[in-house]
């Protein structure tokens, strides 16, 4: 799998946000490749950029307000420097999009058929008649019941979980390369968050797609991706496939975040306190570690002056030279610990 | 020794329809709950959306009509009893909600909001007052200039345990806290579960503690209730669900769990198809032909299960 | 849905009943009756007294309310005192005035207001955008008698493009091509003023929509879809963005009968504002009675055909 041919590769690519007459980045040089065949998944917490990112990727943003540079680089054309028209091209054909809130994503006004028919209108040839056989393949492809009928229906007659396997089969409806998911599963419950993953894996599998999933969800992660990067502030942080990233999380940041996962825990003891908060993205220095302030018992000199990617082991990556030197609050010495002090 | 009951809780909602206008049929929001709650306990109340959860605790603590069952707080039955400041029951029983952001009245300042549940239920000289404040501010962790703030002003963690800080100023017994951390990032989840954790040490705080995230439940409560369609399928201590889950609707929903190892995760996805099977397969010996969740059954001292007569004896020939 | 629509009709009796009720206090309680403006100082007073007896003024207000309302239900307005007429036949002739009147200028209010909302809404923040904006402002600060007159003023004396008072020009016969031609020349010129006292409503209602709508998921998924921009503008954006005016589309029917006082008076148009206007000034009882009753009716249907539209448009919203 890992030598498996590259579908995207992005490089130093910075999505920018103007405030006032500045842009302010909010993915901050980030390189990452998809394969085919692979979840990768991308996990941070709000604000880290993470759908940013995503929106990078399929021009989904509003150009008016956003500046992106670097390359997203898709079979030889570069994503980045596309127009609105380019992207028509490959949005919905090539580079497919699942999204969080599968109620307020389809549109209350139109039969969920025509949704899905929609795509298949502007990249396909299909007659009228072939195109509502492929609609009714896809409803079943997705595991709906009673195709003919919910082709029919309107998105509010449809329980949570049917509606984001209608988003799915809009996103798969040209059979694309790529499937971004944003939060594909935030909005739901867990025994349909389950089943909707499983069927995201089932179709990977059977279309050799390429999936980039955005979540802030470290269990999804565990049970759906391939390779996982982990973002913060706009940087990835950590890279690495994801039993390698389970078994031997090495960034502060992301070996904080496990310890704040109540599930792990036993019971009474205590959960991991990330301390003070994600800088706002004006404020954020933008030089140095960015998580530096975060865990100011590390001494300065732990932290790389500028903190670039480090090879650990193969495929896992590491920014910052601070790994090397991190540990818990209270795991060698005994500081007096300030649990709720907010700085 | 439980300080409140809960017996047969009940809460219907008419539907109407047909020319008159008449009550035709009754949505069953909660049909029929039976729960003790003991000082310094904590209770976890889990199901999927719609499951009636949330309905449970508004009705407890009195903001949504019980239609039958009775809730005897320290011998008094409290039962409907219209919310007002002379109650020691109202004062006693405060809540937690998940937006604490809404939950806040935007134009007024921190101390004011604190203050309101002081000036309902406590009767302070203004300079007392102001004192209680501080140390409530104090008790949550926040700064003592958060007082001349507004609630925009303070980031969605800092919001909850304002939440916490006007539901603890009245020193109360229980607090309903309804999906307190699901819209907060793990870290800041962290940091309000470590702090309602603690303040419950301190002050014997029991907690119904309402929530869809089986984790958080099972870090916080020391008994939970499984509910599904206005009832309880399954109830009992935290190890006794998690370990030795007994009915079908349980099994299902922690089969859904993610585990955060991706170690043995094929085997995790069989395992979840082949609940999803028996879930199906088993139905009847679960659910009555109405769908309708049976009456729980005694296990254990603690743990119950609604399950029919011949769905239990299935489970004793294993 | 047939069910609801026969409850919300039996649901309007006991409404236009109170309605009634209170407008015929309130005409009572007004100053002076119809024949005071008869009075002069050659009037004999007994004479005014019999009419006053003979026409049932004197009765207790119960008596004459339960006597007009009993007519009342049974279509009998009673006569205008004023125009000598029955009340319902000159209310029928003005309606049919009035009706053709609002129907050129809705016509001519969405063909203006539409096209300019949607432009608006889609290049907002531009200089478009803007001028638009400065549009309807404008429109919407101008009084409406002010506008009228100074249309009446340019476009019917100065240059005299169109008629300046009337309906119909007496020397076509009806039922005539010119007849017809002429009564719509008539109405023109009320009908663009109309026009465009209303669009500021329509234009910043489809406006903010629009602006809305285009930052809603469902047009992020129908982008995400590829399809182009213009599709996702008529499939999705727009389409959505109707939806309010559809909602208005009620009450915009029923007041197609309502007319407008101003306009009518101003262009010297005999429709149902004008008939309003004059009859209170002339305290011609069973004709204002008659006329607020009617106005009453009409609301109450426009919330309903509102309501009706809105569940043939709306996919949400169902009528039981």
């Amino acid at each position: 799998m890992r030598t498996s041919e590259e579908l995207l590769k992005i490089t130093d690519l910075h999505t920018g946000f103007r405030i006032g007459d500045n842009y302010f980045d909010a993915v901050d040089g980030v390189s990452l490749t998809l394969r085919k065949n692979e979840i990768l998944a991308i996990v941070g917490e709000s604000g880290c950029g993470k759908s940013t990112l995503a929106t990078s990727i399929i021009g989904l943003h509003d150009h008016n307000k956003t500046r992106v540079q670097g390359e997203i680089l898709f079979k030889n054309k570069n994503l980045a420097r596309m127009t609105e028209g380019d992207f028509n091209e490959i949005r919905g054909l090539e580079i497919g999009m699942i999204f969080q809130d599968p109620l307020s994503a389809l549109n209350p006004l139109m039969r969920i058929g025509e949704q899905i028919e929609e795509g298949l209108i502007y990249h396909t040839d299909l007659t009228k008649n072939k195109r509502r056989e492929r609609v009714l393949e896809l409803l079943n492809q997705v595991g709906i019941p009673n195709a003919e009928r919910v082709a029919r229906q309107f998105p509010h007659q449809l329980s949570g979980g049917m509606r984001q396997r209608v988003i799915i089969a809009i996103a798969i409806s040209c059979k694309p390369q790529i499937i971004i998911a944003d939060e594909p599963t935030t909005a739901l419950d867990v025994t349909i968050q389950a089943q909707i993953l499983d069927l995201l894996i089932d179709l990977q599998k059977e279309t050799g797609a390429g999936i980039i999933l955005i979540t802030h969800d470290l269990g999804v992660v565990a049970e759906v991706a391939d390779r996982v990067a982990v973002m913060y502030a706009g940087q990835i942080i950590e890279l690495a496939p994801v039993e390698e990233l389970f078994a031997n999380p090495k960034h502060p940041y992301t070996r904080s975040l496990f310890n704040s996962i109540p599930q792990m825990n036993s019971g009474n003891e205590k959960l991991n306190v990330i301390e003070g908060i994600v800088p706002s993205l004006m404020k954020l220095p933008r030089q140095g570690c960015r998580f530096a302030p975060r865990i100011s018992w590390v001494p300065e000199s732990a932290h790389e002056a500028e903190p670039t990617l480090h090879e650990l082991s193969e495929g896992h990556f590491v920014r910052c030279s601070c790994h090397n030197h991190f540990y818990f609050k209270g795991e060698k010495e005994d500081i007096h610990h300030e649990l709720y002090a907010n700085k | 020794m439980s300080f409140m009951q809960i017996n047969d809780l009940k809460v219907h909602y008419p539907i109407r329809g047909g020319f008159f206008n008449r009550v035709i049929d009754h949505v069953y929001a909660v049909d029929g709950i039976t729960m003790e709650i003991e000082r310094g306990k904590a209770y976890g109340l889990v199901g999927e959306s719609g499951c009636g959860k949330s309905t449970t605790g508004k009705s407890i603590i009195g903001l949504e009509k019980i239609t039958s069952g009775t809730i005897v707080y320290e011998g008094e039955n409290v039962t409907n009893r219209r919310r007002d400041r002379n109650s020691s029951y109202n004062r006693d029983i405060q809540m937690i909600f998940q937006d604490s952001h809404s939950s806040m009245n935007p134009r007024k300042r921190v101390q004011d909001i604190l203050a309101e549940p002081i000036r309902n239920f406590l009767s302070l000289t203004p300079q007392e007052e102001s004192k209680k404040i501080s140390e409530l501010l104090e008790i949550v962790g926040m700064p003592e200039d958060a007082k001349v703030k507004y609630p925009h002003e303070f980031s969605g963690g800092q919001k909850q345990r304002l939440g916490i800080a006007r539901a603890i100023a009245t020193n109360p017994k229980l607090i309903i806290a309804d999906e307190p951390v699901s819209a907060l990032d793990l870290s800041v989840q962290a940091q309000v579960l470590n702090f309602m954790k603690d303040i419950q040490n301190e002050y014997g705080l029991s907690y119904l503690f309402i929530s869809h995230d089986l984790g958080v439940v099972k870090h916080m409560c020391d008994y939970i209730n499984i509910m599904y369609k206005g009832r309880f399928v399954e109830t009992g201590t935290k190890q006794e669900i998690y370990s030795d889950p007994q009915h079908i609707y349980t099994k299902r929903l922690l089969s859904a769990i993610p585990d955060v190892t991706p170690v043995g995760r094929e085997e995790r996805k069989r395992e979840r198809i082949e609940v999803e099977r028996n879930y199906q397969q088993e139905h009847a010996q679960y659910f009555d032909e109405n769908g309708r969740v049976f009456d729980l059954v005694t296990l254990t001292d603690t743990h119950l299960v609604a399950a029919s007569a011949s769905g239990l004896q299935v489970k004793e020939g294993i | 849905m047939w069910k609801t629509i026969v409850r919300r009709f039996l649901i309007m009796i006991p409404q236009l009943f109170v309605l009634s009720l209170i407008i015929f206090m309130m005409a009572k309680f007004m100053p002076g009756d119809p024949f005071t403006g008869m009075i002069t100082p050659e009037t004999d007073p007994t004479r005014i007294e019999e009419l006053r007896e003979k026409h049932g003024l004197n009765d207790p207000w119960y008596e004459q309310y339960i006597r007009w309302i009993g007519n009342a239900a049974q279509g009998d307005f009673g006569m205008s005192y004023t125009f000598k007429r029955d009340v319902g036949a000159l209310i029928g002739e003005r309606a049919v005035n009035t009706f053709w009147l609002s129907l050129v200028s809705v016509i001519i209010l969405y063909a203006i207001a539409i096209p300019l909302g949607v432009l608006a809404g889609r290049y907002h923040n531009s200089w478009l955008d803007r001028l638009i904006i400065l549009y309807s402002f404008v429109s919407y600060a101008i009084p409406t008698f002010i506008l009228a007159l100074l249309f009446l003023f340019f476009f019917g004396y100065t240059l005299g493009w169109f008629p300046t008072s009337g309906s119909v020009d007496i020397k076509y016969d009806p039922g005539t091509f010119g007849y017809v031609m002429s009564k719509i020349y008539h109405m023109l010129l009320p009908a663009i003023t109309y026009a465009v006292l209303a669009t500021t409503t329509v234009i910043q209602y489809l406006r903010s929509e629009i602006i809305d709508a285009k930052t809603q998921d469902y047009v992020r998924t129908a982008r995400s879809k590829g399809i182009p921009m213009k599709k996702v503008y008529s499939r999705h954006i727009f389409r959505n963005s109707l939806l309010p005016i559809a909602a208005f589309l009620g009450f915009t029917i029923t007041g197609l009968l309502g007319g407008s006082i101003f306009i009518e008076t101003i262009f010297g148009y005999p429709g149902m504002g004008q008939l309003f206007i004059s009859s209170i000034t002339s305290r011609d009882y069973s004709v204002i009675t008659a006329l607020v009753m009617l106005y009453g009716f009409l609301a109450l249907l426009g919330s309903l055909l509102s309501d009706i539209i809105m569940s043939i448009v709306d996919p949400r919203i169902r009528i039981e």
